[in-house]
Order: structure tokens, then sequence, then C-alpha cells
């Protein structure tokens, strides 16, 4: 089994000796070859001699009893290797998930969402396995739905989970909830005594899939052992690990977890997919399993970001001091917990903004229903949040008479500025300079698609499609900006783990970085490469595939991979140095003081003095030895938030980006282009600039799609979604995309590596809300909901 | 049933196909040749962009038997695709597109072993790798992230720079509209196209002086 | 399933005759999303890519024969003068790649109301040479349509080409979609002046169970510019004939509430699409025409 060929198995990634590239530069990606060539593989692109092809079954129906399922005739197919439901799970433990072990391997008793797998069947083509899997007869039963707020609380409702025994039952009103946290500081009833002016209002956000490119998949090789080795693409395989070793019945040194290519991932990746279910075939049949979705079942095979309700009152005095504000956010978490309760903690711990507000009453639930699960996506709670507190700003604004972007930078929080837990902010927090800096910009020119020979449709709203040459389009500005957590908080044990060689290969000194950090597209890769070259002072490195052969590093999301992974590395690194240096004492010690009395650094291959003086070649001191370090690093520890108050130093550090975007809106069509999207945010330290403007233009994008388009759409009455396709799913091309123009503060976190401050998340945020303030400023409409769809711009939903 | 083509300048020969497999599904799963990605299957992303007969269509909705005798290029063999059409002259003569003939006459280096993916030691940027212009440009434009979308848009990008050197950033978008990127915003992917075109020019500009 | 690859027109209608249930493949468009989502597993696939006529295109003296599998971006870069509204249609089409492959006779095929295609033809007037080993034969595209995703096509049928009237005055074409590229239509309108017989067609996609034509609005507009001189005089259309025309056309739409928008939306955006469209053409005939870049 373990001998036949395996194709798409990872590889070393290794920069040459002409590479350069400490942090601070734009070093270019070591992966960036391979990728342009096809060459990098991806975890569909895993190919195996003799493989068979894993097919799931999902349900037809959202929550339903299972009355029966009848295999036989699936089985007698043909071709057909295994196939498996829930009584073939060969372990005690049945059931996975990130937080709550609340999910299924394969439904018991009842289905509880639309797609959720019921059986599995492993073929020798994947035209082989579904037609089996269609030939597998399940009996269901329906029940009465739960699929809001009102019905999952109302008197009698059914219970998505009954005896539920978990940690957050205790404090939950409901069984239907599966976490709740309220913030209480102030008093936000007396001080709403001193509010000459008072805005309300309810906000809805729909639910945005990740919709990352590369479907999930995988392959599953069984090994001589008993054990498997299991090839996929993830955000944190040392959590996979956690979850598929017991349900498999198998010590976790038995599950060899390799990284394959991931293409894409955006929180979506987070929970386990087709990964113990390919483990399942792959043990049961002795033959390597391949799993592959395609985009339908894709839909169905992650989760999504929580659809909400936001109901906010915002109180201010007559010159625009914020008296108070009362907030109740309700997530839609699904049928199963996944990351729920981390996120109903960062709605409501970030509910209030950037804003400085001392007296306010917040309350954040997640429920459990029969939509499809939700859970982790680039912003994590703090999107719904700053949808809804931005549009309140511009509505207080209105009202008030005051500048939007002036009321914003009168409130604006800064260093020292106390959060409602009750944290203080303790690193830079430069809000109302962001907000200038995006306004300060020159407006983009009017009527660009304008020229002496007509329109050019393409930068008209409707594009292509030929809906307008100018007739009905209406410019709007809008602005908002968001606050991000950056790292898992609320006193979550964060840490990551490198492991980091260094020895002579070919007469050169070279660096090996080993972590199990998933490369998702963030660039990673690069920047680990580019602190061992700053810290170890070597030009060639080599970054080991991400795999379970070294300790965790915790997952590539909350915008934590280069603070934490890229602070163990650096944490390595110094270590490594210390022992090179120690070497180095030993051997030539004697024939210079410095090596004793000088502060010594690795640069250009050798060792340096603080004053420059040059103390001898890498290569003399390292010669034929190789010097490794495997260190765990941790950041500063958080600690839970009461649940009664929501007291507590829950975060580690923050991250704030302001928009400021210019549309044009059709306003009889209801369509809209964004013409600029300008971006303000402050990243600490850019390690890598290049990869900083990626990673803030492709987030800014995620919230324009969210603005204008993106939006799985579930029915009410079925709890089954209606558009699992990229047909009925729309994410941005580019031609809806505008330019980005970007501006990076760096102002240094004292507490972070280099002073970095993660990046990824914070420009998802305010880019939403500003869309949404452009085209209110462009319609004069309220427009309390996202995606804003032709209809609500029309008067026509 | 058989299907035989050329993919990248080599006859290949496809056994026990069946009539509902894709172009796709046939490069990636029975030639070894997976850089085409697999994103959506339904025409809705442009990931699996390649050339057929010289013209840039959607490998997952070619039906494995419609390419029966006919010509493939994917980004596996763009580099030497571009290599050829340097040496004979690029677009100068206004035929622009690849003529069948052309496509025909073209033929991979079998040195460089197509099949053998994902092997090897390979740095980004690496000069001794020899890559087409606009494969070079999304590499130090930083056009790359993920890298999913990156096959299809290198094929679909390379076939618009062949009919229109000196596109504007209207042209480029549209060109581009059949290719979703989920990571990068556009940016970078305009800049790399905006590079490639530029160093082509450059390039066309230094050849035309000697 | 069987994969059918007639070498010829006369081996495709013969594939086609002895295996009426044969799904007809082209630009795969439809037919092979239905296959990849498991959605369709037809006993055949009849391959017409090797039907090298199917791909060819005459222009006569007042109509273009269109073959059923010339590509879009062929019609957009090649028939835009004879051709103005389809060629705008054929520029709507989802994206480059698609518009390589895919034809009108896969629009046609499929009769689809979301097909971009169709609100062109019917505006433009055409007939559909439908053939099969019993005959040949022309269906006026008025009778083309018979219902949801059904058309006038006999089990043993195939779509040779279309008969498409050349343009005799100018043609518009819009289509609303959430996205600015890449999207299928949320509704779409078709509108060709017709000088020489002192007519206007139209075509509404996506907002009835069928492609169909606002009949109302055409004869109310048809009789309105007749009464009012206008055809002589080119004067400027005035605006309560054009809001009076846009009304009719968003009447004559009967459309469902569905993931892509609401019926009200579509009857709405129907409206504002004839009213603009009417102006383009009318201005374009008064000789106020400006070229739109971009379009194809």
């Amino acid at each position: 089994m373990g001998s036949t060929r395996t194709t798409g198995v990872p590889t070393k990634l290794t920069q040459g000796s002409q590479t350069k590239g400490g942090i601070g530069e734009s070093t270019l990606r070591p992966d960036g070859t391979l990728k342009v060539t096809g060459e990098f593989a991806y975890s569909s692109d895993m190919w195996h001699e003799d493989m068979l092809w894993g097919q799931t079954l999902r349900s037809t129906v959202a929550h339903a009893e299972i009355v029966s399922i009848d295999t036989s005739e699936a089985l007698a197919q043909s071709g057909v290797y295994a196939v498996l439901t829930y009584d073939d799970l060969p372990a005690e433990m049945k059931k996975y998930g990130l937080e709550l072990q609340d999910t299924p391997v394969l439904a018991h008793g009842k289905v509880r969402h639309h797609g959720e797998p019921v059986a599995l069947v492993a073929a020798d083509h994947p035209e082989t396995a579904r037609r089996a899997a269609a030939k597998i007869k399940i009996e269901y039963r329906e029940l009465p739905l739960v699929t809001d707020e009102a019905s999952a609380t109302a008197p009698g409702a059914v219970l998505v989970h009954e005896g539920r025994d978990d940690e957050y039952i205790k404090h939950v009103p409901h069984p239907n909830i599966v976490h709740r946290q309220p913030i209480i500081r102030g008093d936000a009833d007396e001080a709403a005594k001193k509010a000459d002016v008072v805005v309300r209002g309810e906000y809805t956000f729909g639910m945005q899939d990740q919709a990352f490119l590369g479907p999930e998949s995988g392959l599953a090789v069984p090994a001589e052992d008993g054990g498997v080795d299991l090839y996929v693409a993830t955000q944190w395989l040392h959590s996979d690990l956690e979850q598929i070793a017991p349900v498999l019945g198998l010590p976790e040194e038995k599950v060899r977890m390799t990284l394959s290519g991931v293409g894409g991932a955006f929180g979506g990746r987070e929970d386990i997919s087709m990964q113990i279910h390919a483990c399942l075939l792959a043990l049961r049949t002795g033959k390597p399993v391949k799993i592959v979705y395609n985009r339908f079942e894709s839909f169905f095979g992650h989760v999504h970001r929580h659809p909400a309700k936001l109901y906010y009152e915002h109180g201010a005095t007559r010159d625009g001091k914020l008296t108070h504000m009362r907030c109740r956010i309700v997530l839609d978490g699904g049928a199963y917990a996944s990351a729920s309760p981390a996120v109903v903690g960062n709605a409501s711990s970030l509910s209030v903004g950037p804003y400085v507000i001392d007296d306010v009453d917040i309350e954040a639930i997640a429920l459990y229903t029969n939509n499809p699960p939700c859970g982790a996506m680039r912003g994590f709670g703090a999107v719904q949040a700053c949808f809804a507190y931005e549009a309140q700003m511009d509505k207080l604004a209105a009202k008030l008479g005051m500048d939007p972007v002036e009321l914003r930078q009168l409130n604006a929080m800064e260093q020292g500025t106390l959060l409602p837990t009750g944290q203080v902010v303790d690193s830079p927090a430069p809000v109302a300079e962001i907000l200038r800096r995006v306004k300060s910009r020159p407006l983009p020119p009017e009527r660009q698609w304008e020229s002496s020979e007509g329109a050019d449709v393409r930068q008209l709203p409707g594009g292509l499609s030929n809906t307008t040459h100018g007739e009905g389009v209406v410019r709007g500005v809008g602005y908002a900006v968001g606050i991000k957590n950056v790292g898992f908080s609320e006193g979550f044990d964060d840490y990551s783990t490198a492991k980091v060689r260094m020895e002579v290969i070919n007469g050169e000194p070279v660096a090996t970085v080993h972590t199990a950090m998933a490369e998702v597209g963030q660039g990673g890769v690069t920047v680990h490469a580019q602190i061992a070259r700053t810290e170890l002072g070597v030009t060639q490195v080599t970054i080991h595939p991400a795999d379970t052969q070294v300790g965790s590093a915790g997952s590539s999301s909350a915008s934590r991979q280069t603070y934490v992974t890229g602070g163990a590395v650096k944490n390595s690194c110094e270590l490594v140095r210390e022992k090179v240096l120690e070497l180095g004492r030993r051997k030539f010690g004697t024939y210079h003081p410095a090596w004793a009395t000088a502060e010594l650094r690795l640069e250009g291959g050798k060792v340096v003095t603080d004053g420059g003086e040059v103390l001898g070649d890498l290569v003399d001191v390292l010669e034929d030895e190789s010097v490794e370090v495997e260190a765990e690093w941790r950041h500063r520890p958080t600690e839970p938030f009461d649940l009664r108050t929501g007291q507590g130093n829950g975060h580690v550090q923050y991250s704030f980006a302001a928009h400021r975007a210019v549309v044009e809106v059709d306003t009889e069509l209801g369509l809209v282009k964004v013409i600029e999207l300008a971006c303000a945010q402050d990243v600490g330290k850019a390690l890598n600039p290049l990869s900083v403007l990626g990673q803030i233009q492709g987030g800014t994008t995620q919230g324009l799609g969210v603005a204008v388009m993106e939006e799985i759409i579930v029915d009410p009455k079925t709890a089954k979604v209606k558009n699992p396709s990229f047909t009925d799913y729309l994410i941005p091309t580019i031609l809806d995309t505008p330019t980005i123009p970007v501006d990076v503060l760096e102002l240094a976190d004292e507490h972070a590596p280099y002073g970095l401050r993660g990046i990824g998340e914070a420009p998802t945020l305010s880019s939403t809300p500003a869309v949404l303030a452009a085209i209110r400023n462009a319609t004069g409409l309220e427009l309390n909901r996202t995606p804003v769809r032709p209809e609500h711009l029309t008067g026509t939903a | 049933m058989r299907v035989n083509f050329t993919v990248n300048g080599r006859q290949q020969e496809a056994d026990d196909v069946w009539e509902g497999e894709s172009l796709l599904y046939v490069l990636r799963e029975r030639m070894g040749l997976p850089g085409s990605k697999n994103a959506c299957e339904q025409g809705e992303c442009g990931s699996c962009t390649v050339r057929l007969d010289g013209v840039p269509v959607c490998a997952c909705l070619v039906a494995a038997g419609q390419v029966e005798g006919r010509e493939v290029v994917t980004v596996e063999g763009l580099a030497d695709f571009a290599k050829q059409r340097a040496e004979h002259g690029g677009c100068a003569s206004g035929a622009c597109g690849t003529p069948l003939q052309e496509a025909q006459r073209w033929r991979a280096d079998p040195a460089k072993g197509a099949m053998d993916s994902g092997t090897g030691e390979v740095g980004g940027g690496n000069p001794d790798a020899t890559l087409s212009p606009i494969q070079q440009a999304f590499i130090d434009a930083g056009a790359v992230q993920c890298g999913f979308c990156t096959p299809g848009l290198l094929i679909a990008a390379d076939e618009m720079l062949e009919h229109n050197p000196q596109p504007t950033d209207a042209d480029i978008r549209e060109a581009l509209s059949g290719n979703l990127c989920r990571c990068t915003g556009y940016e970078k992917i305009l800049d790399a196209v905006r590079l490639a075109a530029a160093r082509q020019d450059r390039q066309g500009l230094q050849e035309g002086a000697v | 399933m069987d994969f059918l690859r007639p070498a010829s027109w006369e081996e495709a209608l013969a594939a086609k005759a002895e295996h009426p249930t044969a799904v007809p493949i082209a630009g795969g468009t439809d037919v092979m999303v239905e296959i990849n989502f498991d959605h369709r597993r037809p006993e055949y696939l009849l391959d017409l890519n090797r039907v090298g006529e199917l791909r060819e295109w005459e222009v006569g003296a007042d109509t273009v024969r269109l073959g059923a599998s010339v590509p879009y971006t062929q019609i957009m870069e090649n028939l835009r003068t004879e051709l103005p509204g389809l060629a705008l249609a054929s520029h709507t089409v989802a994206s480059p790649q698609i518009r390589n492959r895919g034809g009108v006779g896969g629009n046609l095929g499929t009769a689809s109301p979301a097909g971009d295609a169709h609100p062109a033809l019917l505006a433009a007037d055409c007939e559909v040479e439908v053939e099969s080993v019993r005959g040949s034969r022309l269906i006026p595209i008025d009778a083309f349509y018979t219902g949801v995703k059904r058309n006038a096509l006999a089990a043993d049928e195939l779509i040779r080409s279309v008969h498409i009237k050349k343009a005799d005055g100018p043609q518009q074409y819009s289509k609303v979609g959430t996205r600015n590229a890449m999207v299928i239509a949320v509704c779409a309108f078709g509108i060709a002046l017709h000088p020489e017989t002192r007519t206007v067609r139209t075509g509404i996609g996506s907002a009835a169970p069928t492609p169909i034509r606002a009949a109302a609005a055409e004869e109310f507009l048809n009789a309105a510019l007749e009464e009012g001189g206008f055809w002589d005089s080119r004067k400027i259309i005035t605006p309560s004939i054009a809001k009076q025309f846009a009304q009719l056309a968003a009447g004559a739409a009967n459309p469902i509430d569905d993931v892509r928008g609401t019926a009200s939306y579509r009857r709405h955006a129907v409206g504002i699409m004839a009213r603009r469209t009417l102006t383009w053409t009318w201005e374009s005939y008064r000789g106020n025409g400006r070229t739109t870049e971009g379009v194809a």
C-alpha cells in the first residue's frame, strides 16, 4: 500500500542563494513558480494508483427522523467497494466539532439540516460512486422546522439538539441557543437621559459563503500499521487531527496528516469536511480513497458566515458626543455549533466598534436552527456588527446635521481607551487618522465612462449587459471604519510551534523552517523565509511542508498566523542563533574578545558585532554540525469574558481599517457599480508590503461582494438552500471590482513580534458598510440589510 | 470509449473514458495534468480555461469525446507554447489567435516531462525556470495568492495579449471577466497583465531597433 | 451513456432519427453542467462539433443564415452590421470562454426563458431552420417557443441554422443581471426598428415562461409612430409615447419570484429597459446615435 506512488505529495520549497529579502521587503512567493506552471499540487490534485473515489450522500430535507436506510442495492453495484452509514462507525466517539462535539460523522436517527451527510460510498470511478449513492434508499419522516429566533424560542419549540450537556447549556436561556454573551458597562439607562438625539435601527446581514475556489478534497491512504496518511486542505492540521483520530478509533500518531495545496480558505476550512469520511472509506476498503466535492456539494460541505439580525440604539449629545449604546445581536448558527460560541464573543465584545462609549448594554446570542451550519468566516462576528454600527453612525450624523466622518473622529477610540469589556487598548489605535486619510484622498473624476465617442458600458452599472448609457446614474460616497481582534481570544491557549534548523549545505549556510502552519494563500511561507533570513543572516531558506510531525501552529485564521507562527519562527530562530553563537564562542572565543563581550548578530552568512565587525563565517562556525530547535511560542494570555457582565481582558490585539467607497448607482434599475474603494489600515509593521496589499485588497473585495451580491438564500418554509452554485451565488468578477488604493500605516505594537499587527480581516469589515453608505448617499434610501439587491433600490422587493 | 488528442504538443490517448467525462476530468485524472483547475465545473469561474485549437474555453464544458483529434494547450504547456510563439514572430503577422495549423505544428519540449507534477524543489522567481512572460509577471506583481484561479487566468491573459498587446484597463477587465479570483481583489492581477504588456512592448521596441 | 460522433450533418440527422432521445451537444454550456452536477444522464450524447457547416454563416440579400454553432464571439466580431441586436446580446452571454464555444443553437435547443439570444432573435425576426431525415422546415421564431424550456422541435429534428432578417434599422439589447459580467439574466429586452416596414419588434427574456414579444407595446408604438409621422420626420420621440411603450412592455411580462429577482422587479426593469432601448434606437435612427465602447 505504502509502496505505490502517490502523486501530489507536497515537497520542500527552497528559495536559493540569489534570493534576497528579510522582513520589510516584498520578497516573492517561494511557491510562485509552482503555482504559475500548474505544478503546485492542491488537495484535489492528489492521485494514487488504484485509488477509489468517495461520494457523500446528503439529506434532501432539513429536519427529519431517519426511519430507515437501505444500502443493499448500492452495495450490489459493480465497482462499489464500500457503503457506510452511522452503524459502520468504528469507534465509541461518533461526533466531532470545533468547540462543541455536536456534529455526527454520519447522521444518526435524524438529520438537522439540508445537505447533512448520511452515507458514504467508495467506488472505482466517481460516476460509479454517484450512481450507487443514488441507489441508497432513505425514508425520512419530516419534523417541524426551527428557522429563526421566534421559532427557536417559542413555547414548545422543537429542540434542535436534545439532551445537551455542553459547557454552554448552563447559562443559556433556551436549549436552542448555543451561547449568550451579555456585556454591561456603566449605566445605559441613566446615560440615555443625557442624549439629545437617539437613533435606532434593525439590521439584517445575509448568509455569506467563503467561496474559496479550491473545493473540499483530499486523499486518504491506508498504512501498513493500521493507521492512515491523510493529505488535505485545511486551516489547522492539529485541530483536524484531534477531531479525526477519536472517531476513527486510532491514536493520533497513527493519523499522519500532511497539508496539500489549499485553494483559499477564509474560515471555511476550519471545520472538518471530507477528512473523516475519506479515512473511514480508506480504512474499510484498504485502498487509497480520494474525495473531491463539486461546487454544488461545496456549498453544503462547509459552514458559512452567520446571518444576523442586529438591533441597535445609539444616543448622542447635540455636539455629537456618544452617550450610550444598546444592542442585541442574534446570530443564526444553524444546525451545529461549529465556531458559534467564539463568534458570539467577538460580536458582543466588538459591537461598539472603534468608538468610545462608556455606558453600554449589549447582548449577543447564537441560535441552533435547522438552517445550514454557520461558523468561521473572515471577520468572524465583527463583520456583522460593523455593518450595523456604521449604519447607525451615518444615521446619527444625519440627525445631528454633522459630517459623518467628523462624528466618527469625534468619538474615535485611541490608545488607552477602555473597551466595553473593561480592557484597555494598549497599543496604537489610529482610528481618527485612518478616517482622515481615506477622506483626504482626491475623489475619482465623475463620469469616467463618458468620452467623446460615447459611453463605455464596461465602466457603468450593469457593465457588459448594456443597461444604461448614463441614464439614471447617480454617484454616492460613503465611509466606514471597523475594529477586529487579532488572534484567539477569551483565554484560549493560543500558541504556535516552529522547528528551525541551520546547517551548511554545499558550502552555504541554509535554514530550514518547519511548522504546521496552513499556507492557504496568505503568504505565510514567504514571511517565514524572510524572518529566517533576518534572524539568521542566511539567504537560502527551505520551507518544510506543513504536517503533524511538528507541533501545532494553530489555525490560519483570526488574522493570527504572521503574529503567532511568525512569532514562533522568530523565537526558534533566536534560539538557534544563540546555539550557533555558543558554538562559535566554543570554537573561536579565544581568538577575539568580542565573542564574549559584544552583542552579536548573524548577517550575510557571518557573525557580526553590533559595531559591524565580522567575527567569522557561519560556514566555519557550523562546519558539519546542524543546529535545530523546536519550540512553542505564545502571545500574552487573555481571559474569558464574565458570563453576566462581559468584563475581562479577552483580546490580545486589534486591527483597524477604514474605507471610502465611491459608487455609481443606476437608480432606476437598482444596479450598482463601485468606482473606487479606498482603504487605510494600520498594519503595525509590513513584513512583506506586497503581500499586505494583497490581503487588504482581497479582504476589501469580499466585503464588496456581501454588500451588493453575495447571499446564500435559504427558503424559510423548507430551510433548504436555493442557490448552491456559482450561477446563483455570485462573487465579484474583475468588472465588479474597482481600483482599491491602499494607504498603509505602520504604528508598531510593542507587544507583537516586529511590532506587527494581524491584517487579514479588518479590511473585510469596513468595506461592506462603506459601500452601503455610498449607495444610501446616492439613493437617499435607508437600506437596513446587506446584500442590497436591485429590488431593494427600486421599491420592488 | 477511447479518446485521442494532442495535449501540449504530445499525442495522448485515454481509454475506458466514461461518456459523461469532461475534458477537464480527462486532463486531471487520466493524463496527470491537474494544472487546469476544478473550481466550479459549471463554466462560471474560468479556473479550467485551456486552449482548444487555439481558442480559450472552459475544459469543464467540453465533453471528452468532443476533443477527439484536436489540440489542447494547458497551463503546463503555456511556457513552451509562448516560447514557440515568440520564435515564430508572435502576432506580428496580424493573424492573431493561433490558427489550427500553427497549433498543430507546435510541440512541447518532451524533456520537460509534463507528467511529473509536484516534485522537485522550485523557487519563486527562479530565473532558471522557463516561464512565459505572463507567468513571470504574475509572480513579480504579487498576483498569486492561493493560486487556484491562476492557471485559468494565465491562459486567458496570455491569449488576450496575443491579439491585444496594448490593452487598456477596461480591455483587461473585459477579457478576464470570465475568471473568478477570491483572494486578490484583482488589483495585482491587473498589475501583472499591465506588466507583461509593458515588458512585451519594451522587448518589441528593442527588437525593432536592432 | 453512449457518445455519438457524427462526422457530417447527414450522419447527425441519421443518428438523431435512430436515437430520438439523444441530447445534442455543441458548446456544452447547458448539457455539460447538467452532467457534471448529476442533473441529467442522457442515454446518448450527440456531438455536433464535427459538423463544420453548423459553424458557418452566409450573408444573403435579406437574411443572414447563421449556423447553429457559430460561436457568439464570431457573431460579435463579424456580424455587428447585419445583426446588431444579436451581436449586443452575444456580448452579454456568460464569459469570453463560453462565448468562444456557445452558439444560438444551444439557446434555441434549451429554450430557457433566460437564454440571452432570444429577445434579439424575436426583435430582429427570424426563422429557425430545423431538419430531420424526413426533411427540412423553417419555424417562425414566434411559433418556436412552446412552453417552459420547450420548443417546436420534433424528437428527430436538429437545429441547422437561423435565418435572421438583416437589420434595416437600429437595434438594441439590454439585460439586467446582479453582477457586471458573467451573469444569467434577471430579465432582458431586445428591440429592433424596421424602417422598411415601418414597424418595431421587441423581445423579452426571463420575464415569462417563454421568451415573448411585447405585442401590445409594439402595436401601440407602431400606431403612434405612424400617426405622428415620426418615420418621415425623424423627430424626437415624445416622452409620453416612450412612457406608454415602457408601461405596455412591462405589462407584457409575466414573471415569477425566484433567487435571481422578484416578479415585481422584473416587470419594473423590463419597462425601464424598454424605454431606454427605444430611446437609443430612435436617436440612432435620427442620426444622433453615438458609438458605445465595450458594446459588441
